[in-house]
Formats: structure tokens, sequence, C-alpha cells
């Protein structure tokens, strides 16, 4: 692995969203943690590019960091001065530290050449892993990806699914959080 | 390029951070965050996937877009809960909401 923009800007990208991640996971002010949060989603955005996935990071700066954390932004606001003095983590906090620390390793066990230099078997899955990708892909255009959503032999059954979600989804938000009027 | 165990060192990492935020938080908007941690390391490594395995499909892109929509669907509807919460009982603490709780 030769240290080149690529490895420089995954590098940099990684930190980004691990770091805003833990930033998300143990910030005090909640405001702090959603502006993290969206520092975060960034950086995958930007993995997103090198992954040669153009429209995903569009999407994601549209819809994660346009839409979803401004909404949290909202709710935030909406429902400040409730946690008091309080602790932000709850009393089981140790044992949530040591279940996401043993998934963590477990992956990394299974995933990374670590693995297989502790020997034992671990190799099973990450043997089969492809090192590189295979050479220059032509870049999945806006067009293509419209094409296949709306397509017959596509994905058009799951889009219009998905269309019946959000409107669920938006109908059923509305209802939840509306004021009772008696 | 990066090896793939790179990127999916990353999305592990973040699932990580997730899965700590679901289960430590007191606060149930950083405990959708947390959601969102892990939604966004599952759908880095579809598109991770789809990279370095089957480049020439179109079909991981499109999967991780539907992964977008769903996501946005949760956390629409989670918010909503949570405001719902907050007018009746004055709290967006989770331990504080027992009323199904025996």
């Amino acid at each position: 692995m030769e240290l080149n923009w690529q490895t420089i800007s995954f590098l940099i990208f990684a930190a980004m969203t691990l770091g805003s991640g833990f930033m998300v996971v143990t910030s005090r002010n909640l405001f702090h943690a959603v502006l993290s949060l969206m520092m975060s989603l960034f950086g995958v955005a930007g993995l997103y590019v090198l992954l040669v996935a153009p429209f995903l990071a569009a999407v994601q700066v549209l819809v994660y960091i346009g839409a979803i954390a401004i909404l949290m932004l909202f709710a935030i606001m909406l429902t400040r001065h409730v946690m008091g003095n309080r602790e932000i983590l709850n009393d089981q906090w140790m044992g949530s530290a040591v279940v996401a620390g043993i998934v963590f390793f477990g992956l990394l066990l299974v995933l990374t050449p670590i693995g297989d230099e502790l020997g034992g078997g671990f190799d099973k899955f990450g043997a089969n892993l492809p090192e590189d990708a295979t050479g220059d892909v032509d870049y999945v255009t806006v067009d293509e990806i419209g094409r296949a959503l709306v397509s017959q032999d596509g994905f058009v059954l799951p889009f219009e699914v998905t269309s019946l979600l959000l409107t669920a989804a938006m109908i059923g938000a509305i209802v939840v959080a509306r004021e009772d009027e008696a | 390029m990066v090896p793939l165990w790179m990127f999916l060192v990353v999305s592990a990492g973040l699932f990580s951070l997730g899965t700590f935020g679901v289960l430590s938080r007191r606060n149930a908007i950083a405990i959708l965050m947390g959601v969102e941690l892990m939604l966004n390391a599952a759908n880095l490594n579809l598109v991770a996937f789809w990279r370095y395995v089957n480049p020439s499909e179109i079909n991981g892109q499109i999967f991780a877009a539907f992964v977008f929509v769903v996501a946005a669907a949760e956390a629409t509807v989670g918010l909503a809960l949570i405001l719902a919460i907050y007018m009746k009982r004055h709290t967006v603490v989770a331990e504080d909401v027992n009323l199904l709780k025996w």
C-alpha cells in the first residue's frame, strides 16, 4: 500500500468519520453531538466518493446532513433543558462499552490480516476478500440509476414499496406528534 | 486504492460506536443518533463490497439508496415518537418512559 493521494484522503476521511463518531456518543451537549454527527456523515460521504459512488455521496449530504441531522436539531431544540444535571450515560454504560469493544475486536479478527497473523483459522472469511479493486470502473451515472429504479426488470417494485413506506412514515409522524385537541 | 479490509475496519468501528451510543445514552435523541451511526456503517459496507466485488452491477448502489430511504423514515417516526412522549410526560430520558414496564 503506497502513500498516494487516495490513501491519504482515505485516512483523512476515516479519521474524520471515527473521531466525530466518538464525539457523537460521548459529548455532554446534544447540540455538539449532532454537529459531530454531521461531520461523521460528511466523512462517510467522502468515503463514498473514494469508492466511486458520487451519487450516493450527494444523497448522503442532501438526505442525511441536510434533512435527518437538521430534523434532529429541531427535536433537540424543542426538548431542551430536560436533562438537568443528570449523567448523560446510564448505569450500564460500562457493560455497553464491553459489548461494543467485543463487537469491534471480533470484527477486526474476522476481517483483517491481523486475524491471519494470530493464526487459529480466523481467515475463513477474510481469505476470500478481494485485496484490491479491479481496475477502473465506469462511473455509474445518475441516468443509469434512475433507469434501473423504474425499469420493469430492474427495481420498480421495491421503488414503489419504498414510496408507500415514506408516505406511511409521514402520515404516522404527523398523527403521532400532533397535539391532542381534547 | 486501499485494500477492502480497511473500509471494513472503518465500518466496524462506526458500528461499534453506534452500538455503544444506543446502549449507554440516556437521552432518546442521542440513542437515535447511535442508530444513525449504525445504519451508516452498514451502508458503507454495502458500497465497499459493491465497489470491490462486483462494480459492473448497479445493484449495490441501489440497495444502499433504499437504506437511505428507510433511514429517513425511521428518523422521522422516531423523532415524532420522542416529541409525543415529551408533550405528554415532559421527558426525553429513555429510562423514565416506563409506562409499559411491569
